[in-house]
């Protein structure tokens, strides 16, 4: 097992997604933050409380679960539902960022996207992660990335945060480790 | 869990579960595109066997939220009033490839037993049987307690609930009682003793012949349909009789605490248990039940049908 980011370098990646979602987006006037719980949700707040910083205003920030969605229900046994909070003035036209801790295969994003369907319909839907560690199974990339991590498909990739695992921090994990 | 056929057979773990999950799915029914992909391709038989406006409804339109097909089956007009039996019914059903079978029957025991036969490899889902249990009712009823009364969205801790009339006929009593106590609520049972079934000191609830009494201290009142049509005796001397000691009128509306709820589970006998005025009081949830009725046959459905037909599931 080895520290792939520690909790500065999440910090700093995450000041630097904000600056980016700013830039691209003119602003913060249109946009809407959405996690993908858990530990997206808690990037989002984060990313949401740096452009609060930054602007000097709040922006809109929720979560948005995407388990009904997935395409791999039926391999395994029910999952719980996590919570689904869209803010209150909703995605409609607005420009949209999804967050999520790690992008592999893109299904998740997939479901993602077939989820906002049933919300509302955003101008447009970017997508910031804090590792990409490659592997896609379908043509989905993201716009605003923390590191590329490369790993091999044998390896675990862990984002720890500081809400939930009481510290921030990035670990690869290869078969064998434990 | 493969089948829901009574609240004695959920932990508290697998109660809380559906009521949480049944909260994410409530979502669901205000978003202005009301149907998730979840269950595509798998296919509900409802199979009543006896009348029912709510529930069959309710859990048709839970499972067309939820992308199923459903198939609706009466008693009437199929081949059961040609007399044909439950098993032979059953493996019609089966050859047709249900993956579930949700069932009301006027037999206690009916869904076990259907569960328990190598007739049907789909789930089972109890809407009813005889004057045994009615598990969705109960959770749907515990959910809209939860709702309005629990601020945590925990369990019903320090909430105590009067289910009042008649006990005896009532599965959704049955239900209730064990569900709610389960949650930690206090259930009292207010009822005349000709509408108490056997053993009703082994409930885990609190027995009251006097309403009045009652009103004052809980936070959730359920009052209970007088249930004609399985009434072969005589249980009380006149109908208005019966109102006048435990019917919900203007009076005892007056007597409940100013927070508390005023439930039914439907039909309602509007005159004799409850009048009028209280059934569309402020306090009534009553319509507000039968929207709940829908997230929670939904949050039923997707922890029995969505997972891996072959792994058991973990959360029920």
């Amino acid at each position: 097992m080895s520290i792939a980011m520690s909790a500065v370098d999440i910090s700093r990646a995450l000041t630097r997604i904000s600056h980016e979602i700013l830039e691209r987006n003119n602003g913060c006037e249109s946009i809407v933050l959405l996690g993908i719980p858990t530990r997206g949700a808690h990037l989002a707040q984060r990313i949401g409380a740096n452009i609060a910083t930054i602007e000097g205003r709040e922006i809109p920030v929720g979560t948005l679960d995407i388990t009904l969605h997935r395409d791999d229900l039926r391999m395994r046994p029910p999952r719980a539902l996590m919570s689904t909070m869209i803010p209150v003035d909703g995605i409609q036209g607005r420009d949209l960022i999804l967050i999520d801790d790690v992008l592999f295969s893109g299904r998740t994003i997939r479901a993602a996207l077939d989820a906002l369907g049933e919300i509302g319909r955003p101008r447009s839907v970017q997508l910031a992660v804090l590792v990409d560690r490659g592997h896609r199974e379908l043509p989905i990339r993201a716009d605003y990335v923390g590191k590329n991590l490369p790993t091999s498909r044998q390896q675990s990739v862990k984002v720890h945060v500081t809400e939930i695992d009481g510290v921030d921090e990035v670990l690869i994990e290869s078969q064998g480790d434990l | 869990m493969r089948h829901l056929l009574s609240i004695a057979d959920l932990s508290y773990v697998d109660a809380l579960s559906i009521l949480d999950t049944a909260q994410e799915m409530a979502r669901v029914s205000d978003a202005p595109v009301k149907k998730l992909p979840t269950l595509r391709g798998r296919t509900i038989v409802n199979l009543f066997l006896e009348d029912s406006t709510r529930t069959r409804i309710s859990f048709e339109a839970a499972a067309k939220r939820l992308s199923a097909d459903v198939i609706n089956f009466s008693a009437k007009g199929s081949s059961v009033s040609k007399g044909e039996s439950l098993k032979d019914t059953a493996q019609t059903l089966q050859a047709m490839g249900a993956d579930a079978v949700i069932i009301r029957h006027p037999a206690s025991g009916a869904a076990q037993w259907l569960a328990d036969s190598a007739w049907m490899s789909g789930s089972v889902i109890n809407a009813g049987d005889g004057t045994h249990e009615h598990p969705t009712q109960a959770l749907l009823d515990a959910f809209t307690i939860r709702k309005h009364l629990s601020a945590n969205s925990g369990d019903l801790r320090g909430l105590s609930v009067a289910i009042v009339g008649d006990i005896l006929h009532s599965r959704v009593a049955r239900s209730n009682v064990l569900l709610l106590s389960m949650l930690g609520a206090q259930v009292i049972i207010v009822a005349p003793p000709t509408l108490l079934p056997v053993g009703v000191e082994s409930w885990p609830a609190q027995v009251s012949y006097d309403f009045d009494s009652v009103l004052p201290l809980v936070d959730a009142v359920m009052m209970l349909r007088v249930q004609q049509e399985r009434m072969s005796d005589y249980f009380f001397p006149t109908p208005r009789e019966y109102s006048h000691y435990f019917g919900l009128n203007r009076d005892r509306l007056g007597f409940m605490k100013k927070t508390a709820i005023v439930m039914h589970p439907g039909p309602m006998n509007r005159g004799l248990e409850i009048t009028a005025e209280c059934a569309d009081s402020a306090r009534s949830v009553i319509v507000e039940q039968v929207t709940n009725g829908v997230s929670v046959r939904m949050a039923v459905l997707y922890l029995l049908l969505a997972g891996s037909p072959t792994s058991p599931g973990v959360a029920i």
